[in-house]
């Protein structure tokens, strides 16, 4: 069997919305339908920690996504990424070979010039890979990210993050210098017009130091970091191709996070303003604007590397350069991702992904 | 122009003379048959293997194996892989559905590196119903049909797959075979990245097996498939001869048209270009016939091949030869290359004529006084060399150089022997046509001695390899009736009925013998240990080689154990020698017993020894000793009381049976390429014959205008020939025996593992002489018949000017 | 019964002569038909007779040769040898015949090609029950050929090998001795030579010779010729 094969396999029963072909999207359209016995997000859910940081199998896809803009004393930017995806063939956990969650780790490391990634695939249920909320472990192989915390405080206010591949890899210590934030309505994150939605709550507020191992040497490296934890077992309508997603650290200590889903007509966008202490607004449906500025070739695709994103109910106004154009996750599901930097209204960094193209 | 006239003129000869054209042509096709069929076998034979070694053993990368006879606990998969090697873990067993048994190989799909997977799941739906309930075997087409509605798991049919296998997912594989959370190796995929914790320190009780080049199978099998090459070069060898003699008699006969062709203007350049095309374009021909008959010859043989390998080895086979590019090839390349060597000759020969060189044929084949002392020279120094191989040299390879030098050194020596016989029998006779007879045999001896030397070679490797496998036979069958001693051989499904079978039979056998076996690794080979009882059965029949005078009380405390015979010789053993069976169990070897038919090494040992150290030991299999006239009742109990199937019920004289249907199998296809040398060697003969029969009437004709009839003779060349086919076959006799031995004491010890004791079957030789001597009778017919029915005119021409 | 007494009385009449041809024809079957070799040979020898037969290449000398020795059978005729018709003999008899009565010296390949000079010799003598190691010692240095006992055909020279066919026909001491072109190979001085010791050898053993020739030199030394022309004699 292919690579491409398992890539299939994760897609259809992970996230068809980050799957770059449409077709495979429709064709697998069909098991995208929330039935098969999966749990379907509901408002009003209240988030329990630190149960919630740990993996929910009956839940179709999941996922602990944290990217890292960073910065070495020379002042030399930065990007790192390292997400871990639990994908559900069956809403339930067993122990052995016969789990039916299969795990996807990706990690990158982004320089202006260079960008590195790279991806493991397993099997849950022998321990190879999977998540512990208490003491928190998310694990693929040897990639980890470990709390520290210390009793009492959230499970995830101090972790060490770790991926190793053949070309690269960091060490990394987070912490939490804000609270967790629930995303959309305390964390039902609506996801279209027709009503898809998920769990979502992120940590941006991390605290980053570190080092960076790449091919010319190690590199220690300072930044801030965001984490973002989502869960859900249908996250996309079925026309909807694929997402445009901003994190944005604000220079004002601020944070904003935003998406758009595309589809066929407008596209549907959502957006949380996060205050510097940590209170969330979720804007309404409409309220962010973003709009390409210029493309680039980036794998034989016309891929939009700047954009014009507007809050204009907030007077934020900005225009976003990426650090490294070609950050193309040329993972078994390719897709953009990237530290980014913005200045207009205001400035700051933050990380783009662009899916679906 | 002149060139098509040339040629035309050329090839005129051959229209005269279709009988040579015919023995030519059958010649090398025949040889090349022989040749490229045992290529055909062997290309098939080792393809398959690369492919279930690539397949199935993933053997192009190195793996983690248990160094000490324990399953490999699939947390030291997890171990490494959280270490960040990239590993994949496999788990492979037996399991039977319905009838039939499959090698089942449990795989992780999304860990097993690239490389290695040959399995294409095509696409997702392929992949998710590989790993999520019920679960997929990917098996060949041919297994699939024989487990089909024997299993609820889905089939997946693939063409890469080989019979008998099954891969299946590794968590299917664990429920399968009912070993939750084992493994049997964990493969290392090649690229690991640097800095990673050493495997030593990780996985301590596991050892690194490296990537083969060369298979087990492919290493076990090596003497078998060198056996068939060397089968299929001798035949070549001897086809080679028919061309030589035929091509030396086509350009002696045609030396007058060569002449009158070089004073027609044709260059010897233009000449020797023409001839060359011709010799090429027969090489061709005959090679595609070859090629045809050797794929028919091959395909005849292949299941044969297929059985022995199966039989001898264990490995799959496909019993259908697919046309490799390999075999045939080289099967026209060796019909081309062939025909130019035996040409080579005659061609130099050409190439050197005067233009008015006499066109008067000579004599052909004539060799001098000084070749044939350069021959001796060369026959002792093959022979010495021999000699000194068998002394000095180990390994399968020196053991095949000393059957070359003998049976090259013994042919090369034959003609000088004849030529000693001939000229002792001549002197003693004073009877003209006597003394004439012998001295005309003599004469006779350059020209024949090529095909008499295939002869002696045909039938040495007759009586070599007959006496090698009927001794091997009979040391089988007596091995057997040792070895087999229990009358009942029972198989239990499961350890719960095993236990209800050790109950129910207490009362009802005088013993019940059981057969528990664990797979280890000991000295770095993989093999089996067997655990026994105590029992007097054992005692009285086990077939031991060599053993201490307690060697059973030994093996009962669990202080000893018993190795078989290919584990002894392969190790050096000897008699207390220590083996580590398991991390806290090391054992001395008290006893060697003969384990034909196994190519692994096998271990004996005490059952409680065995099973306290190795908890899963399977107890399903059991020998039962009951009177011989209850063997009946208890097996119809068995199955009706206690309900156990009739397939799991074996007993002595069907399991010996089936033994001795697989022996015999194994060696059919040696039997029938013996048959096929054999053959070529009688047309080698014809046609040497008919050579020289064409050549012998200046040396009759004399004789003849003397006063002696044509039918005598006739008589007295057939006379002739039968003496040399039975002084050459007296000569292969010794040769043959001394053969045998080389193969039984040199070649299958170093193949097999094993030294068989060699006896002497004179009927099998009165049997080949008379089968011998049928072909000899068979070859000399034609030539005989033209000279009985020889007009006078022809024999007159000889006296005239110029014939 | 009067028939029977004829008969008698006419094989009483022949056996006086030594040979007798009557009649004889021979042809060939050839790729333009049938060749008439010979068309009615008549021919008496007397006992020690030493006669020529000359006629040019193809006139069928080689043929007339052939027939007396036995080796080949006539299409018509008699061929009447010491009184018997030896072309009405079966294999097995003309063989014993050119065994014991004729003795033929060819143009070449006289000699058994297996055995050596001396074996040559003493074959036909052997066969014939003959030998006689005294008379093939006198023919042996008579011949000149001591120093070549012990070599074999191929290693002698053509003027050689005709001595030591000469040697081996006239060791046998056939009655009848047939030469067909004995010294054809040869040069003039050496076939003379070869020649001269052949009639002065076959005068001691008393035998019939026949000398086929188309040398009228050599024809000349003997005591009576024979001229065949267009498959008959002149």
């Amino acid at each position: 069997m292919s690579v491409r094969s398992i890539a299939i396999a994760f897609a259809v029963t992970t996230m068809a919305s980050l799957s770059g072909s449409q077709a495979a999207y429709q064709g697998f359209a069909g098991l995208g339908s929330a039935d098969e016995g999966f749990s379907v997000p509901q408002p009003g859910r209240l988030f329990r920690f630190p149960a919630d940081h740990g993996p929910h199998p009956d839940f179709r896809i999941e996922w602990w996504y944290l990217t890292a803009n960073l910065e070495a004393p020379d002042g030399t930017q930065y990007g790192a990424q390292w997400t871990l995806f639990r994908s559900a063939l069956a809403p339930r956990e067993a122990n052995g070979w016969s789990s039916p969650q299969l795990w996807m780790g990706h990690a990158a490391v982004t320089t202006s010039e260079d960008h590195f990634v790279a991806e493991r695939i397993s099997r849950g249920g022998v321990g190879q890979a999977g998540v512990v909320a208490e003491p928190f472990a998310a694990w693929i192989d040897d990639w980890q990210m470990k709390g520290h915390a210390i009793p009492g405080a959230d499970q995830l206010a101090v972790i060490r993050l770790s991926a190793t591949a053949e070309e690269f890899g960091y060490e990394l210590y987070l912490s939490a210098t804000g609270p967790l934030v629930p995303q959309g309505d305390n964390g039902y994150s609506v996801k279209s017009a027709k009503g898809q939605a998920s769990y979502y709550y992120s940590q941006p507020f991390y605290a980053v130091s570190g080092s960076l191992s790449l091919p010319n040497g190690d590199i220690a490296v300072t930044g801030k970091a965001w984490l973002d934890r989502e869960w859900s077992s249908q996250p996309l309508a079925e026309d909807q191709t694929g997402w445009d997603w901003f994190s944005l650290h604000l220079d004002t200590g601020e944070k904003l996070m935003g998406f758009r889903l595309r589809d066929e007509g407008e596209g549907f966008t959502s957006a949380t303003w996060i205050t510097a202490d940590g209170r969330p607004d979720a804007l309404p449906a409409g309220a962010l604007k973003i709009v390409p500025v210029r493309t680039a070739n980036v794998a034989g695709r016309q891929i939009p590397v700047s954009w014009n994103v507007q809050i204009p109910g907030r007077g934020f106004d900005v225009t976003t350069e990426p650090l490294n154009e070609q950050a193309w996750m040329s993972t078994s599901i390719p897709y953009w991702e990237g530290p980014i930097a913005f200045r207009g209204s205001v400035s700051g960094r933050g990380y783009l992904e662009m899916t679906g193209y | 122009m002149t060139t098509w006239i040339a040629a035309t003129a050329l090839l005129s000869h051959w229209r005269r003379r279709p009988l040579q054209l015919g023995a030519l042509l059958l010649g090398l096709a025949l040889a090349t048959a022989l040749w490229s069929g045992v290529q055909a076998i062997n290309a098939e034979a080792r393809a398959s293997y690369a492919r279930a070694a690539a397949v199935l053993d993933q053997n192009g990368l190195a793996h983690l194996v248990s160094s000490n006879g324990r399953p490999i606990s699939q947390s030291a998969f997890v171990r490494l892989r959280r270490a960040g090697w990239k590993v994949s873990p496999v788990l492979e067993g037996e399991y039977r559905f319905g009838a039939t048994r499959l090698r089942v190989i449990g795989i992780d799909p999304l860990t097993m590196p690239a490389e290695t997977q040959t399995v294409d799941l095509g696409n997702a739906e392929d992949l998710l119903s590989f790993i999520t309930p019920p679960g997929t075997l990917v098996v060949s087409p041919e297994t699939a049909e024989k487990i089909r509605g024997q299993t609820g798991l889905a089939l997946r049919v693939s063409d890469r797959m080989l019979n008998g296998a099954a891969f299946i997912d590794i968590g299917m594989a664990q429920r399968l075979l009912r070993r939750d959370g084992e493994l049997s190796r964990i493969v290392i995929a090649e690229n690991q990245r640097p800095g990673l914790e050493p495997l030593g320190k990780l996985v301590p009780t596991l050892s690194v097996r490296e990537p083969n080049a060369q298979t087990d199978v492919e290493h076990l099998t090596e003497s078998l498939h060198l056996n068939l090459t060397a089968f299929g070069f001798l035949a070549f060898a001897v086809g080679l001869l028919i061309v030589y003699s035929t091509i030396g008699l086509a350009f002696e006969q045609r030396r007058p048209t060569f002449r009158t062709l070089r004073c027609l203007g044709v260059s010897l350049r233009g000449l020797a270009v023409l001839l060359l095309t011709e010799l090429v374009l027969f090489a061709v021909a005959a090679g595609a016939v070859g090629v045809a008959i050797g794929y028919l010859v091959a395909s005849l043989l292949l299941p044969g091949v297929a059985a022995t390998i199966e039989g001898l080895y264990g490995a799959s086979v496909p019993g259908t030869l697919s046309l490799r590019p390999e075999w045939w090839v080289s099967g026209f390349a060796i019909a081309v290359a062939g025909t130019l060597v035996s040409s080579a000759q005659s061609l130099l020969r050409l190439m050197r004529m005067p233009l008015l060189a006499a066109a008067q044929p000579q004599a052909w084949g004539r060799s001098s006084e000084k070749g044939r002392r350069f021959q001796v020279l060369a026959a002792a120094a093959l022979l010495a060399l021999s000699g000194a191989l068998l002394l000095w040299a180990d390994g399968l390879q020196a053991g095949f150089g000393v059957l070359g030098c003998l049976l090259l050194g013994a042919a090369l020596l034959l003609p000088a022997v004849l030529s000693g016989f001939l000229t002792l029998m001549q002197r003693t006779s004073s009877h003209a046509l006597v003394t004439w007879f012998w001295a005309d045999a003599r004469q006779q001896l350059p020209g024949l001695s090529l095909a008499l030397m295939a002869l002696l070679l045909a039938l040495a490797a007759n009586v070599g390899v007959g006496t090698m496998v009927s001794s091997f036979r009979l040391t089988f069958v007596g091995w057997l009736d040792q070895r087999l001693a229990a009358e009942l051989y029972v198989a239990a499904r499961n350890e719960g009925e095993a236990d209800r079978l050790r109950a129910w039979l207490a009362t009802k056998v005088e013993s019940v013998l059981p057969i528990s076996s664990v797979d280890a690794e000991i000295r770095g080979q993989s093999m089996q240990i067997f655990g026994v009882v105590d029992d007097p059965t054992y005692r009285k029949h086990w077939p031991l080689i060599v053993g201490m005078p307690d060697v059973w009380d030994q093996v009962a405390s669990g202080k000893g154990v018993l190795v078989n015979e290919q584990f002894w010789r392969r190790e050096r053993l000897r008699i207390g020698d220590k083996l580590d069976l398991a991390s806290d169990w090391k054992a001395a070897v008290v006893g060697v017993y003969s384990d034909y038919g196994n190519p692994k090494g096998q271990v004996i040992a005490g059952i409680n020894a065995l099973t306290s150290r190795y908890r899963h030991v399977s107890r399903l299999r059991y020998g039962l000793r009951v009177p011989p006239d209850q063997v009946a009742d208890l097996r119809s109990n068995l199955s009706d009381e206690f309900g156990l199937p009739p397939e799991n019920i074996l007993d002595q004289a069907a399991l010996k049976e089936q033994s001795r249907r697989i022996f015999d199998r194994t060696f059919l296809v040696t039997g029938a390429l013996n048959i096929f040398t054999l053959g070529v060697a009688a047309l080698a003969m014809f046609s040497s014959l008919l050579t020289l029969s064409e050549m012998r009437l200046p040396q009759l004709a004399p004789v003849w205008a003397t006063g002696v009839t044509r039918r005598e003779l006739a008589l007295l060349e057939l006379l002739r020939t039968l003496v040399l086919w039975l002084a050459t076959f007296i000569a292969a006799l010794p040769l043959g025996l001394a053969l045998a031995w080389v193969l039984l004491a040199v070649v299958n010890v170093e193949a097999f593992g094993w030294r068989l004791p060699m006896y002497i079957f004179p009927y099998e030789w009165i049997r080949l002489g008379l089968v011998a001597l049928a072909a000899a009778v068979v070859s000399v017919f034609i030539p005989l018949r033209r000279l009985a029915g020889l007009a006078p005119a022809e024999l007159l021409k000889v006296f005239a000017d110029e014939r | 019964m009067v028939a029977e007494s004829y008969i008698c009385v006419i094989v009483l009449i022949l056996a006086a002569m030594v040979i007798a041809l009557r009649n004889l024809r021979k042809s060939y079957g050839t790729a333009e038909g049938r060749l008439e070799v010979l068309r009615g040979i008549n021919l008496d020898l007397s006992a020690g007779d030493r006669i020529a037969l000359t006629g040019e290449s193809g006139s069928g000398k080689s043929t007339l040769l052939h027939l007396v020795a036995g080796l080949d059978r006539p299409d018509s005729g008699e061929i009447v040898i010491g009184g018997r018709d030896i072309s009405k003999l079966n294999e097995r008899e003309r063989a014993a015949y050119r065994r014991t009565e004729v003795g033929v010296v060819f143009q070449q390949f006289n000699l058994v090609p297996s055995l050596d000079v001396a074996a040559n010799i003493a074959f036909h003598a052997k066969l014939a029950g003959r030998h006689d190691t005294e008379w093939e010692n006198e023919l042996v240095e008579r011949l000149g050929i001591g120093a070549l006992l012990t070599r074999f055909p191929e290693q002698l020279s053509t003027g050689q090998q005709q001595r030591v066919a000469i040697g081996r026909t006239l060791a046998a001491r056939p009655g009848l001795m047939l030469a067909d072109e004995p010294t054809g190979n040869l040069d003039e001085a050496n076939g003379d030579a070869v020649l001269e010791l052949m009639l002065s050898l076959s005068k001691g053993t008393g035998s019939t010779l026949l000398l086929v020739t188309h040398s009228q030199r050599l024809a000349d030394r003997l005591d009576r010729q024979v001229h065949l022309r267009s498959g008959k004699l002149e």
